[in-house]
């Protein structure tokens, strides 16, 4: 699960990238920028918070190979 | 008889005087220190060690068993000069004498850097450290797997620049010895094992200051092959900046400390939310800017040819309607001034024929029935008539 989120955190900033390039090309009409605004404005707020509430996770490699031989 | 017997005690058996020798030299020789050079190491898959410690003069025979020779920090290798402590066995069956080793130091820091250096050289050869080999460390890693001593001030400085920095990544702390006895062996091994987990972005190896002895771990061979053969990109972090060890050479990333690595391992947070502000305002800004530029397109539309002669037309036909009110209203007025001017035209031609102009002179008029009688035959009574002065009508019945 937080595995996702992590990954997605990539993610999100490159969809930020695409976002911020599409805006500044021009090249997407009215109603497309505005999606894309609020859709970037959306993901900058997500990553923002996702960011100020992590909490770093530690985990065991042993107990993880345990974990692993029970499933 | 008696010579007999005497030369039957003076003759010895095989077994008697080596076990003579034995004793002898195992009672006198029970705890020595010998300084020499390795040769003909090998260490037997059982675990022990053989080798022979020679100089220019002489050498001897060396055992070194399992167990004991776990607690040797480095690999001995051939041409060492080291120092071992042991004691004297004699092996009846082969009637050979051996030192079984109990422990074993380098003869010198100038032996660790010459094994340094031998193994350097040899790694490189073998093309361990070529920057072909250098895979790139990921910039936003998810999980980060990490080989060394868990309770160690090392991990704990890790941990608290990656709360710090980057708090998404999760840390798999591979746990394992960093110094002495079997800490290159497991270190190894953790790193083969963090590479069998399947979602494993970056490694860092390493632990914190020490003493070249305390360090050694990683400059060992079985180290170097494992983070070489490691597909996942291995960040080495060995001591303090100036400790160079083999393990730094051969990982895709050296870090001058573990601190060092973690900080190379993650993105800041700080400077991801600086990141992201930029978007947003970005974002804000720009999305201000197409709706400028959109209202200046409609700007542009509205005052175009085609929107403007509408209201050109309607401006037009207003403009006309004015200059049709202002004729109009100009006409009216010159006219009504041109009929005045008539009027005092003709009120001054009349004026000299004014009726009161010769009644003033004396003359009067003479009217009947209210008109005014002109000539002889139209008077009708000449009893009843009404003569005007200018001072006044008489009138006559």
């Amino acid at each position: 699960m937080s595995k996702k989120k992590e990954n997605n955190f990539e993610e999100m900033l490159s969809r930020l990238q695409e976002i911020s390039d599409a805006l500044e090309s021009g090249d997407a009409g009215l109603d497309q920028s505005i999606k894309l605004y609020e859709e970037g404005i959306g993901l900058a707020k997500n990553c923002f918070a996702a960011l100020k509430d992590a909490e770093l996770k530690v985990t065991e490699l042993k107990k993880q190979l345990e974990n692993n031989s029970k499933e | 008889m008696k010579r007999k017997e005497e030369s039957k005690e003076n003759i010895l058996s095989v077994s008697e005087i080596t076990g003579f020798i034995k004793q002898t030299l195992e009672e006198n020789f029970s705890d020595i220190s010998v300084i020499g050079e390795l040769s003909n190491f090998k260490a037997h898959v059982s675990g022990h060690w053989y080798f022979t410690l020679k100089d220019s003069g002489a050498q001897v025979s060396c055992t070194m068993w399992r167990g004991v020779n776990n607690y040797v920090f480095f690999t001995p290798q051939d041409g060492m000069k080291v120092i071992i402590t042991g004691k004297i066995t004699v092996y009846p069956p082969r009637g050979n004498y051996q030192i079984d080793v109990r422990s074993m130091k380098p003869a010198g820091v100038g032996e660790l850097q010459a094994a340094f250096e031998k193994l350097k050289q040899k790694l490189a050869a073998e093309g361990l450290f070529d920057e072909q080999f250098k895979k790139p460390i990921p910039e936003f890693p998810s999980k980060i797997g990490i080989v060394t001593a868990k309770d160690g001030a090392a991990f704990q400085d890790m941990k608290s620049i990656a709360a710090r920095r980057y708090p998404l990544v999760e840390l798999v702390i591979a746990s394992c010895k960093v110094q002495g006895e079997g800490a290159a062996e497991e270190i190894a091994r953790n790193i083969r094992l963090l590479n069998k987990q399947n979602d494993i972005d970056l490694i860092i190896v390493g632990r914190g200051g020490g003493s070249l002895e305390d360090l050694w771990a990683f400059n060992e061979e079985i180290v170097a092959r494992a983070i070489f053969e490691s597909d996942i990109p291995v960040i080495s972090a060995v001591g303090h900046e100036i400790d160079f060890t083999i393990s730094d050479f051969a990982a895709d990333l050296r870090a001058a400390t573990p601190s060092a690595a973690m900080e190379l391992a993650t993105p800041d947070k700080a400077e991801l939310s600086a990141l992201l502000k930029e978007f947003s305002f970005s974002f804000n800004e720009r999305m201000g800017r197409i709706i400028s530029d959109y209202k200046t397109g409609i700007r542009k539309i509205i005052s175009s040819y085609g929107f403007r002669s509408p209201q050109d037309l309607v401006n037009r036909k207003s403009q006309l309607l004015d200059n049709l009110i202002y004729r109009f209203q100009n006409n009216l007025e010159i006219k009504i001034s041109d009929i005045k001017n008539r009027m005092k035209l003709l009120e001054s031609k009349i004026e000299p024929h004014n009726v009161e102009n010769v009644l003033k002179k004396g003359f009067t008029l003479i009217s009947q029935d209210g008109k005014y009688i002109t000539r002889k035959n139209k008077l009708a009574d000449e009893n009843s008539f009404e003569i005007k002065f200018y001072d006044g009508e008489v009138k006559i019945k």
